[in-house]
């Protein structure tokens, strides 16, 4: 019991942390995709939204190759951290957020995108600096957008498999989240525990598809 | 201040997408300019660039003195002290009316020379049960008027309304057009009206640029453009001349007032007011026609104008536009009158000649 309490524990906290830096990472980026006019935003934007499609072992495997200790960037984490990031919790939060990017920054840039020039405009003719207007303006109509990136961003850290194995492996209390606890369950044949977290699962997705839906509804009707 | 000229002159030229603007004008630091020309001639350009939403590398702004725009100066929108009323309302969706209000109002820096009051602007444009509302739930007249009220709270040195009517329904515009004005009555600061239509201008402009395909074609006073022969306003089939008359007295018995202008007075029905106020008043061409022997006896018509004609257009096929001007000597303000060619010929008439105008119907612009 106390090892599933400590991958349910692990995992929120996970995602918790994620999502934090998500959206302080998404929302300038998406801003920028949202209003640039450079002709290379889309190269960025495809970038952003790859580890939509790669499969999640692809973008670990590389993750685990930059972060090693012989590559820049990994002996870069090291005088950051203390330590190499593979196989920690560190480690798993970079992952995570590069991994759920862009299932965040895809809502943001929609909502920026929708509410058009106008607001802006109109908010620089009542004196708003342009920060001034981003953060008493853009980002109020874009509400909807961040609570859809915050959900999805959450739940999509929440469900992670792939990439937590490649980069995590699997340390209780420190790496072994709630989707690779309940694949240890399955091949211990601790099925009563693997029903209690896989069903838990089911219930909480169910419940952030419907919070989605009425979040969406809730958008569109003040926007209108 | 750089230099002591009043008033705006603006100067912007250059392309926009496959647009070319030219467009130069001065306007005077007093009353409404009228931007006017058929839809996708370059008058919201114009005003947007005014406002610097839109910038134009070649462009110069000087507004009351101070230098807006020139060579590589641009002030940026939100220091220009601007209120822009745009075409839909755009009123923020996630504030209430009052904070709609307040929004512009509370980041001014600085004093007006012409403060604006909170509670003044809600007076003059009827807010008050509107206040707590969210712009969700306003008719378009209603939001066009808070969307006015906060552009006048950001304390404008210089008012910018683009079509603000345009969207609204015919209505909504008559909702709207006696609390605008009211505030062209009030209005201590300059202000351009963009519109492509003429009776709003008419009623609303005391100064017009003429705008056709990027280009400004005339500037100058609206009754002077209205009855200029060369410009195309005295061809249109509603053709119209305005004039600011000045109360001089009622015959209460027949619900009539008595305005003068320039070289003539009217009998004018309706309530026009105390004597010595200011009315403008319209009449189109086709409601005036001409009389060349004396006054006609045994007329109903009550206004019966001596005037002298100017000169002559030819619209239509068979259709004449006349110049005239008010009085024995001409020398009054300008009237339009629009006659068969028949008519023209049939009477001998020609420019020189002084003729009486029969004024059919005379409608009073500004309500009270």
């Amino acid at each position: 019991m106390d090892a599933m309490i400590e991958a349910i524990w692990l995992t929120v906290r996970l995602a918790t942390i994620t999502t934090l830096l998500l959206l302080i990472v998404s929302t300038p980026l998406a801003w920028w995709l949202a209003r640039s006019r450079a002709w290379w935003k889309e190269g960025v934007g495809a970038v952003v939204t790859l580890p939509l499609v790669l499969p999640p072992t692809v973008l670990g495997f590389y993750l685990l190759l930059a972060l090693s200790p012989s590559s820049p960037l990994g002996q870069a984490a090291e005088a950051v951290f203390g330590h190499t990031l593979p196989f920690t919790f560190e480690g798993l939060v970079v992952a995570s957020v590069i991994y759920s990017l862009p299932f965040v920054v895809q809502p943001i840039r929609n909502a920026f995108e929708a509410m058009g020039d106008r607001p802006l405009e109109v908010a620089a003719t009542l004196r708003a600096t342009p920060l001034d207007a981003f953060f008493s303006v853009a980002v109020p109509l874009a509400r909807g957008g961040f609570l859809t990136g915050a959900v999805l961003g959450f739940a999509h850290t929440v469900g992670e498999f792939g990439v937590v194995l490649m980069i995590g492996g699997n340390i209780p209390g420190e790496t072994k989240v709630l989707s690779v606890a309940i694949y240890d369950y399955v091949e211990t044949l601790q099925w009563g525990k693997a029903h209690a977290l896989a069903g838990g699962m089911v219930v909480f997705s169910f419940l952030v598809i419907l919070a989605m839906a009425l979040i969406g509804r809730r958008a569109t009707w003040v926007g209108r | 201040m750089p230099h002591g000229g009043s008033g705006i002159e603006a100067a912007f030229t250059g392309r926009l997408g496959g647009f070319a603007l030219e467009a130069r004008f001065a306007a005077p630091a007093q009353g409404i300019t009228g931007l006017f020309g058929p839809s996708g001639c370059g008058k919201t350009t114009v005003l947007r660039c005014i406002a610097g939403l839109t910038r134009l590398p070649g462009g110069h702004l000087r507004v009351n003195g101070a230098v807006w725009q020139d060579g590589r100066r641009f002030l940026a929108p939100h220091r220009r002290p601007v209120g822009y009323v745009f075409q839909e309302a755009s009123l923020f969706p996630h504030l209430s009316v009052t904070g709609n209000l307040r929004y512009g109002q509370r980041r001014v820096r600085g004093t007006a020379p012409h403060p604006v009051a909170f509670d003044d602007v809600v007076d003059l444009l009827g807010l008050a049960p509107l206040l707590d509302r969210p712009p969700m739930v306003l008719s378009g007249g209603e939001r066009q008027r808070v969307a006015l009220g906060r552009a006048l709270l950001t304390q404008p040195r210089l008012l910018l309304m683009d079509e603000p009517l345009a969207a609204l329904d015919r209505a909504s515009k008559e909702d709207i057009l006696p609390y605008l004005e009211r505030l062209h009555a009030n209005l201590q600061i300059p202000a351009f009206y963009v519109s492509h239509d003429l009776a709003e201008v008419e009623r609303l402009a005391d100064t017009l640029v003429l705008m056709d395909a990027g280009r400004v074609r005339a500037v100058g006073p609206l009754a002077a453009l209205l009855a200029d022969p060369a410009l195309p306003l005295a061809r249109l089939p509603e053709a119209a001349e305005v004039m600011d008359a000045t109360v001089v007295g009622h015959e209460a018995d027949y619900g009539l007032a008595v305005l003068a202008v320039p070289g003539a007075t009217l009998l004018v029905p309706g309530a026009a007011g105390p004597v010595g106020g200011t009315r403008r008043l319209r009449i189109a061409a086709s409601d005036v026609s001409l009389c060349r022997d004396g006054p006609p006896t045994g007329s109903s018509v009550l206004n019966v104008l001596p005037a002298r004609i100017l000169g002559a257009e030819p619209v239509a096929p068979h259709q004449m536009t006349v110049f005239l001007a008010l009085g024995e000597a001409g020398d009054g303000a300008a009237l339009l009158a629009r006659i068969t060619r028949k008519s023209w010929d049939g009477l001998g008439l020609r420019p020189g000649l002084t003729v009486h105008a029969l004024v059919k119907s005379v409608a009073l612009l500004d309500r009270e």
